[in-house]
């Protein structure tokens, strides 16, 4: 794993993973393409169109195509990875998405890019927290959230190499290394980042940090927090979350609508097999204009709001 | 391995001959399977008939035993609902018993309403939603662009599905790429769902709309076998843009009394109907 750069004091910018990895994969296999929509900047392929001007296919500003397109390329023997916005790519081509990529099963790679509210102030037609939501039900569709640099890179040659489609979720927002406990990423497998025994807090992608964060708060208050890395948001790892109702008390964490997201299938899950309290953090709906920060901070995607969230749901096993 | 046309290739009045039993093969097969499920979309098949003859037997190059072989022609029945007409061609070209047409949408068949790519061979994409089909053309004339290929690439669309914007988001790319072994033939029968094109959202001039997106456009009467075979296997390798053929079509056409009747969309015949129709077809 060669190191990211890092943006400022030990965070870094995932889509620099991004870049890198897929010149690293377009290096290895030719078949590998990449699909914009005028998002080469954004997307952080300028490299790439560089030296594969050929191989990057820019429909400009036409989402629906975009995404028939790959599934075209896919059927042609081409590896393509559709890099567009979040927001756009799963709202404006959902359709395609479900019909050309998910029920045809085509070998289409989606890549959510900036997800969540990363465009901060730009508002809620460019944020994209309802993404998870809209894909949960397209069970073929292999759907990872990567917390840092090395399970982007473990993410997008796992999407590579696997026949099929898959989409990745490709966060902008600065994020420091996780210490993970395992190499590489394997479908439908949970990750227990740190072992705790008074409430599971499960998390991905930014939040996977802040979850750990506010593993430590807990501990300083003499809480045992176990914090699991849900990467996957299909297949989704229901052992783990079973496993993480043994604690009495669960909160999930994503920068992402709590309808429907992974704190909608971690209440199923648990509903189904094993009902403890629950908190969820994430965003009620639509938000106000704010900044990436300020909306983290107003809606407690904080450590200390996680912490607040995780001793809610202790104090409801309790009563 | 390059790929022939399957089944062997005839020549002259022999070839028209062939598409021309074909397509009435095909208007027989789709109605008996209409008339047995009592639902499908026969208006519509009976309007795009001569086009998917004219491709599966006088065009096209394809191995029904080798459905993905990386050379072939590629087709995409953009007009997912007409899969009456679909199958029937499918199975005439041999990709799976014409036996199976029994099963049209019957529980679990494999014949759904629409076409599904992982249950049937020669099936490229899913489609049913309109206006999915010539993007994801549009990316299979790309690769074999990318991959030094010479297979074809064809879409056939109905002729309300060009309301659907995401058609000419596609037409756009396919001008831009000068995708010369694209060819989208449009299903021109002037009737949608409900009405006719014209009074609904009017398409006409529509051949001015593909030239505008950069395609070579011909017009052509869509029951002609001679001109489908002569327009369609033209060589690819004297254009530089990709082509657009309208194909003037009747719905229903065939039989006398569902010709050009929007009620034939998603009609389906009672025994009686049925029976009419099949002296008809001959």
């Amino acid at each position: 794993m060669s190191a990211a750069p890092k943006i400022d004091a030990g965070l870094y910018d995932c889509r620099d993973t991004f870049a890198r990895t897929m010149e690293s994969l377009a290096e290895a296999d030719e078949r590998i393409v990449v699909v914009v929509n005028d998002s080469v900047g954004s997307s952080k392929l300028g490299g790439f169109k560089k030296r594969w001007p050929e191989r990057t296919i820019n429909v400009g500003i036409a989402e629906q195509n975009m995404v028939g397109v790959g599934a075209g390329l896919a059927n042609g023997g081409k590896i393509p990875f559709v890099s567009c916005a979040s927001c756009f790519l799963t709202g404006r081509a959902l359709e395609q998405v479900k019909a050309d990529v998910a029920y045809s099963n085509t070998n289409v790679k989606l890549c959510g890019q900036s997800p969540g509210i990363a465009y901060g102030e730009l508002g809620p037609t460019h944020h994209s927290i309802e993404d998870l939501a809209w894909l949960r039900p397209l069970t073929n569709l292999l759907t990872i959230v990567p917390s840092d640099p090395e399970e982007m890179e473990a993410a997008l040659r796992f999407a590579a190499a696997y026949e099929g489609p898959v989409f990745v979720r490709v966060s902008r927002y600065p994020v420091p290394a996780v210490p993970h406990t395992r190499v590489g990423v394997e479908p439908g497998k949970a990750e227990v980042l740190r072992a705790g025994d008074d409430v599971a807090i499960l998390a991905h992608g930014v939040m996977l940090s802040r979850a750990l964060a506010a593993a430590d708060r807990l501990a300083a208050e003499g809480v045992s927090a176990r914090v699991v890395n849900m990467a996957w948001m299909n297949p989704l790892d229901v052992g783990a979350v079973i496993d993480a109702a043994g604690t009495g008390a669960v909160v999930t964490v994503e920068e992402a609508s709590v309808r429907g997201g992974l704190g909608g299938a971690v209440a199923e899950t648990l509903a189904l097999n094993r009902p403890v309290p629950m908190e969820m953090v994430g965003f009620p709906g639509f938000v106000p204009t704010g900044s990436v920060d300020f909306l983290f901070e107003h809606f407690g995607l904080t450590a200390a709001g996680i912490s607040a969230a995780a001793l809610k749901a202790i104090s409801r096993k309790r009563q | 391995m390059s790929l022939t046309l399957a089944p062997a290739p005839v020549s002259g009045a022999d070839r028209i001959d062939l598409v021309r039993a074909k397509a009435l093969g095909i208007r027989r097969c789709a109605f008996t399977m209409v008339h047995d499920a009592q639902l499908g979309h026969p208006g519509g098949d009976f309007s795009a008939a001569d086009v998917l003859a004219s491709l599966y037997f006088g065009v096209m190059r394809y191995d029904p035993a080798e459905p993905r072989h990386p050379d072939r022609d590629r087709f995409i029945m953009s007009k997912g609902h007409c899969t009456g007409a679909f199958y029937s061609v499918l199975a005439l070209a041999g990709y799976f018993p014409e036996a199976q047409l029994k099963t049209y949408m019957q529980p679990l068949s494999k014949l759904n309403g629409h076409p599904n790519r992982n249950y049937l061979p020669g099936i490229e994409t899913n489609t049913g939603p309109l206006g999915h089909g010539l993007p994801v053309a549009v990316g299979i004339a790309i690769a074999g662009k990318l991959s030094g290929k010479d297979y074809r690439t064809f879409v056939l669309t109905g002729d309300g599905e060009l309301q659907e914007g995401s058609n000419w988001e596609a037409a756009m790319a396919a001008g831009h790429h000068r995708l010369n072994r694209l060819t989208v033939i449009v299903d021109r029968n002037r009737l949608q769902q409900g009405d006719r094109t014209e009074s609904t959202n009017g398409l006409d001039p529509l051949d001015d709309k593909w030239r505008a997106f950069g395609f070579h456009v011909e017009m052509i009467d869509g029951h002609d076998h001679a001109a489908l075979l002569d327009v369609l296997g033209a060589d690819p390798a004297g254009r530089d843009k990709p082509l657009c053929v309208i194909a003037n079509t009747i719905k229903g056409k065939g039989v006398s009394f569902m010709e050009d009747n929007v009620s034939w969309h998603h009609g389906v015949p009672n025994a009686d109907q049925f029976a009419q129709a099949m002296k008809e077809l001959i």
